[in-house]
């Protein structure tokens, strides 16, 4: 064995030796896990760290059958779980042991639960299918195990569908659903990185008590290693296909070899950005701001009589859950939803009674960034069109300069200027959220609104895009409103941050203050969510 | 669900209006009329004719008093049958063009239902390729050719099926529920296996399978029903295209049904028959549209809740 093993004699559930896997297209061939080996004790957490693309998924996944082949192929290795070699079982053989023996939780409840099927009959369905029981029994189960897993009341929501439970619920559903037939071993697939960063502290919560409560074997995936950094016993660190580092929980915290390990530490936010809080007058002025929608009988006041203000050159940070209105004061400011009542100034300009082309000429100087880079920028527009558009649109370049000032925007947002010609899909996560902030920053705007702009990418490409918009900010001497769920991504940016509870403001503070004297029960309980938060104070 | 179900037949009030209109001046546009023939009429008789059936009248009175008889539901004497009033002739005609109708679609529902999800099974391969490149040819073949087609092969170098006639001799609705039935069922395939293969992608079908269920039961179980919301919401524009497509086929079976009183009525410028024969298929057009509607929405829980049922 490569790593020293935990102190105490212990059982190994799963043992994944030298394991290849690749796919074969017309393409040519990808190696996407090339020999790797690990193992997963009874009782204890491995965790499987690295980026997007670095294999970790589909070593897990081939090693239930779940890729497929082609254009999957299992070019060797071996998975003993109990002895018995996964990888050679018929696929009936391997589909009795899955979902009874081995079960998995996925990434995203929203999508990974039957919208069709009441979340009773998806809980169900492995013990009934598995194990010769009655639907009655199955059902008391069910029942047992939503409570459990801390869903109130189940006997009146078990027969509910899936969009009647929030992120949070469903993926304690999903968690339901796995333990029903009381595996040995839980494949958990980044079980948290869709959800906000309070229920992700739940789930983790949850997660852990369960494991120990059963003395289960669990094999959990995550790019994040912050994430894991309270559960996990074991960490295998995996680039590219290949384990560049295998050891304990303190091994890789505190000596981590590989320079990859490191960079991934490194990109874990940590502190805030040194405080340089300018002493200047407010750009934006918003006062008792309401936008409510109305569907139904009684409006949803997403954003309630919300006041406050954005100096010149300051990183205005906002934090909240889904649902806190946080993106729609963002799209109340730039007028992108119809506001309610209150008023909203911009440099002395009443946002909110403005129309046509005076409300042209201020998008001009307020721009915004999306959250979703794939979502946001149109597939079929180049990137020069995508940069050159609100230049032209503004008249504030002509069809024969604009060249130049494309191509000193990809110079600026760090793209390769030969890739000008290219269309969104030809780039990565975060090489589209650089074309994004490039189109935002394209006319010179002085107020940029950006919302969740890195929640959709991994952590290490999260820290590029922070530094960049840190140094852009500087460049273009930005006034900026950042929108997150994360208060560990804001602090690293904003100069004070708003924090938000259903449409209302909770506090409002410097971020080094809120960070270290928070006022109320509900920022606290923010930042006890922070995923790795015990690190901190270890390291 | 109820206030979706009253806006939508609110809705449907100015589309009859606008086809009923349109229907109305067109028929009398074109040129010849009811009683125009070759034989010379005494000019009394035929203004008394006239008189008779309101084409005395200035046009637009003719128009207002005919959307009074509709708002009471009568569609008023046929030109061409004296004696005989359309509310008769459609009542005589409609019960065998939606027995066709149903087992047309019947036939096209199982035939294209089956062969879209054995297709999305297998994507690109042959399993693929064959069914529906069959469906392929079943939407390009009209029920013109394919009714001969299937008279030559089954009723005449096989003796197995009659080839004309309805409820005369055993068999001879099998013919004519196919003919007319194949196009749709080619749809059908093609929109099934659409729908399949965008559900066989979801995320909960992977975890259908993490549970270890096997492969029938994930597509049974959890796939059916996500997929087939396409084909649900195409049934109700399919069954009125039926009913009004089926003259064609009546016509190639000698069938007594609906569709064949329009297309006689066309050329004998019965109006009140055309026009009737219009309003009635319009309605139904609608009615169907808005219960496959209904239905898609039913089968979808995030729907169902958001009209409001629960």
């Amino acid at each position: 064995m490569r790593w020293t093993c935990a102190a105490q004699r212990t059982d190994t559930v799963l043992k994944v030796e030298n394991l290849s896997v690749s796919f074969v297209t017309r393409m040519g061939t990808t190696q996407a896990v090339d020999d790797i080996s690990f193992t997963v004790e009874t009782g204890k957490i491995t965790a499987i760290i690295g980026e997007s693309g670095s294999g970790k998924s589909v070593a897990c996944y081939s090693l239930l059958g779940l890729i497929p082949q082609p254009p999957g192929r299992i070019d060797g290795g071996r998975a003993l779980f109990h002895g018995q070699d996964l990888l050679q079982l018929k696929p009936a053989e391997l589909r009795k042991i899955r979902g009874r023996d081995i079960a998995m939780i996925f990434q995203d409840p929203m999508t990974c639960l039957n919208p069709y099927m009441t979340v009773g009959k998806q809980l169900m369905e492995p013990l009934l299918y598995h194990k010769n029981v009655s639907v009655a029994q199955a059902r008391t189960r069910a029942l047992e195990l939503l409570e459990e897993v801390g869903i109130r009341d189940p006997a009146s929501t078990i027969d509910n569908y899936p969009h009647q439970f929030s992120g949070g619920m469903r993926q304690r559903v999903m968690i339901a659903m796995a333990l029903i037939n009381e595996p040995e071993l839980l494949i958990a697939d980044e079980p948290t990185t869709a959800l906000d960063v309070t229920i992700q502290a739940q789930i983790l919560k949850l997660l852990a008590e369960l494991q120990t409560k059963r003395d289960i074997g669990v094999l959990f995936i995550s790019h994040d290693l912050a994430v894991v950094a309270d559960i996990a016993d074991q960490i295998v660190v995996m680039q590219q296909g290949r384990i560049v580092e295998t050891g304990n929980r303190d091994d890789i915290f505190r000596n981590a070899k590989h320079p990859y390990t490191q960079k991934l530490l490194h990109a874990i936010p940590r502190g805030g950005k040194p405080v340089e809080l300018p002493a200047s007058e407010p750009l934006v002025t918003v006062r008792n701001l309401c936008t409510w929608f109305h569907s139904g009988k009684t409006p949803v006041k997403a954003v309630d009589d919300v006041s406050f203000d954005i100096l010149r050159g300051e990183v205005l940070g906002l934090v909240g859950e889904s649902g806190s209105g946080k993106s729609t004061i963002g799209r109340s400011l730039l007028r992108l939803v119809k506001v309610t009542s209150g008023k909203v100034h911009f440099d002395g300009i009443d946002v909110t009674a403005l129309q046509g082309r005076e409300l042209k000429n201020l998008r001009r100087r307020m721009q915004f960034i999306f959250q979703d880079p794939f979502a946001s920028l149109n597939p079929r527009r180049t990137v020069y069109d995508t940069l050159a558009e609100p230049l032209l649109l503004h008249g504030l370049e002509t069809r024969a300069t604009v060249g130049a000032h494309v191509l000193k925007l990809m110079d600026d947002v760090g793209l390769a200027r030969a890739f000008v010609r290219k269309y969104p899909h030809e780039f990565s996560g975060g090489q589209r959220q650089r074309i994004a902030i490039g189109r935002a920053l394209a006319t010179r705007p002085e107020f940029v609104v950006a919302d969740e702009p890195v929640s959709a990418l991994d952590v290490t490409i999260q820290a590029q895009i922070l530094e960049l918009m840190r140094e852009l900010g500087r460049e273009y001497g930005l006034t900026m409103l950042f929108i997150s769920h994360d208060l560990s991504v804001v602090r690293q940016l904003a100069d004070r941050i708003i924090v938000l509870n259903r449409g209302s403001v909770v506090e409002q503070a410097r971020t080094e203050d809120l960070f270290e004297r928070p006022q109320q029960a509900y920022t606290q309980q923010l930042l006890q969510s922070i995923p790795g938060r015990g690190l901190f104070g270890e390291l | 669900m109820w206030r979706f179900i009253g806006f939508r037949v609110l809705q449907s009030i100015p589309v009859l209006l606008v086809v009923i209109t349109v229907t109305f001046f067109l028929v009398r546009i074109a040129p010849g009329g009811p009683f125009s023939s070759e034989k010379a009429v005494i000019p009394e008789v035929k203004a008394a004719l006239e008189a008779k059936y309101r084409l005395n009248l200035p046009m637009f009175e003719q128009y207002t008093a005919y959307l009074g008889d509709l708002a009471q539901g009568d569609l008023g004497p046929s030109f061409k049958y004296p004696g005989r009033t359309v509310n008769e002739l459609i009542a005589a005609g409609f019960p065998v063009t939606a027995e066709l109708g149903f087992y047309a679609l019947l036939v096209a529902i199982s035939i294209g239902g089956i062969a879209g999800v054995i297709a999305a099974l297998r994507p690109n391969t042959a399993q693929d390729y064959i069914p529906m490149s069959v469906a392929m040819i079943g939407i390009c073949v009209p029920s013109l050719l394919m009714g001969p087609i299937l008279i030559l092969v089954f009723g005449i170098y096989l003796e197995w099926l009659p080839v004309s006639g309805w409820g005369d001799m055993p068999g001879d609705k099998i013919l004519p529920a196919i003919t007319l039935g194949s196009t749709y069922a080619a749809y059908i395939a093609r929109l099934s296996r659409a729908g399949m293969l965008e559900v066989m992608s979801q995320d909960y079908i992977r975890t259908a399978r993490a549970k270890g269920l096997p492969e029938w039961r994930v597509v049974t179980g959890h796939a059916l029903r996500g997929g087939m919301i396409p084909v649900v919401a195409f049934l109700g524009p399919a069954f009125a295209g039926l009913l009004s497509g089926s003259f064609v086929v009546e016509t190639i079976f000698q069938i007594p049904g609906l569709g064949r009183f329009y297309v006689q009525a066309a050329f004998n410028r019965d109006y009140t028959m055309i026009l009737g024969a219009t309003v009635f298929l319009a309605t139904l057009i609608v009615v169907f549209n808005l219960l496959s509607d209904i239905l898609a929405a039913w089968m979808n829980p995030r729907l169902r809740s958001q009209y409001g049922d629960r």
